[in-house]
């Protein structure tokens, strides 16, 4: 029940986070590319990384205590893959099928090596 | 810039979508492979662009209304890339290289037909429904 209000909890600020971030990089750099979901998805891995490192993997099964609140609500939530899905669709029908790929790549690649890296930085994997 | 309004509902949406999220975890719980993860983040992709292409068909409809609530929230909230990829270096980190690497095409092929898919039905129930 905690942990469950936990996720709850982490998974709706994670939400306003990536409002506000993706806004923020919207406002930057334009939204005819999806940059703002770029950076919410990059710096989101890099995050879960550090955690991965603090904390080690979670359990299998429920996880618990501070994993609900920050792993799979927080940066769960904050992350997403529905608009990253939705906008490689959507940049493919309007005939950039070079960009979808490569921002589908991109993400790929670039946020596992940010789970890597944030998980070098906090001491390594467990 | 987004008003509050827009943050409460993306906050309420994203809340509860992380908690469907997580209750489908521990239903789905199984040692081995992240299928619940797979599952959610297939759904997601499914109705997102299902619940976009009806709000485009439908622009002053209720769901084109609550998009913030549904889309960025509940959507956004329910799929996620980081546990994604935690699971995936879980993977490569335990030796299981082919393993890791079906996950991610499989997720992959997965998130972009349902992606499709989901586009097709929307566009389609907006004209069903008109």
């Amino acid at each position: 029940m905690l942990d469950a209000l936990s996720v709850l909890m982490g998974g709706a600020l994670g939400g306003m986070l990536r409002l506000a971030l993706g806004d923020a990089v919207a406002g930057k750099l334009g939204s005819r590319l999806p940059w703002g979901t770029l950076v919410v998805n990059l710096s989101g891995a890099l995050t879960m990384g550090l955690l991965v490192g603090w904390l080690g993997f979670p359990a299998e099964g429920s996880p618990s205590g501070a994993w609900a609140l920050l792993g799979t609500g927080l940066l769960g939530g904050y992350t997403t893959v529905s608009s990253l899905s939705l906008q490689t669709l959507s940049l493919w029908q309007q005939g950039q099928g070079a960009v979808a790929m490569g921002y589908m790549a991109a993400t790929l690649v670039m946020g596992l090596a940010a789970l890597v890296l944030g998980a070098w930085l906090a001491g390594g994997l467990a | 810039m987004s008003n509050w309004r827009a943050y409460a509902a993306v906050g309420l949406g994203s809340g509860l979508g992380s908690l469907a999220r997580f209750q489908i975890g521990v239903w789905m719980a199984a040692p081995g492979f992240p299928w619940a993860t797979l599952v959610v983040n297939l759904a997601g992709s499914g109705l997102i662009t299902l619940l976009a292409a009806y709000a485009a068909g439908r622009p002053h409809g209720r769901v084109s209304r609550c998009q913030p609530l549904l889309i960025a929230g509940f959507c956004g909230g329910f799929t996620t890339f980081s546990l994604f990829g935690l699971e995936t270096l879980a993977m490569l980190s335990q030796g299981h290289l082919a393993m890791a690497l079906v996950y991610v095409a499989l997720s992959l092929a997965g998130w972009l037909s349902a992606a499709w898919v989901g586009h097709l039905g929307g566009r389609r129930l907006a004209t069903l429904l008109e």
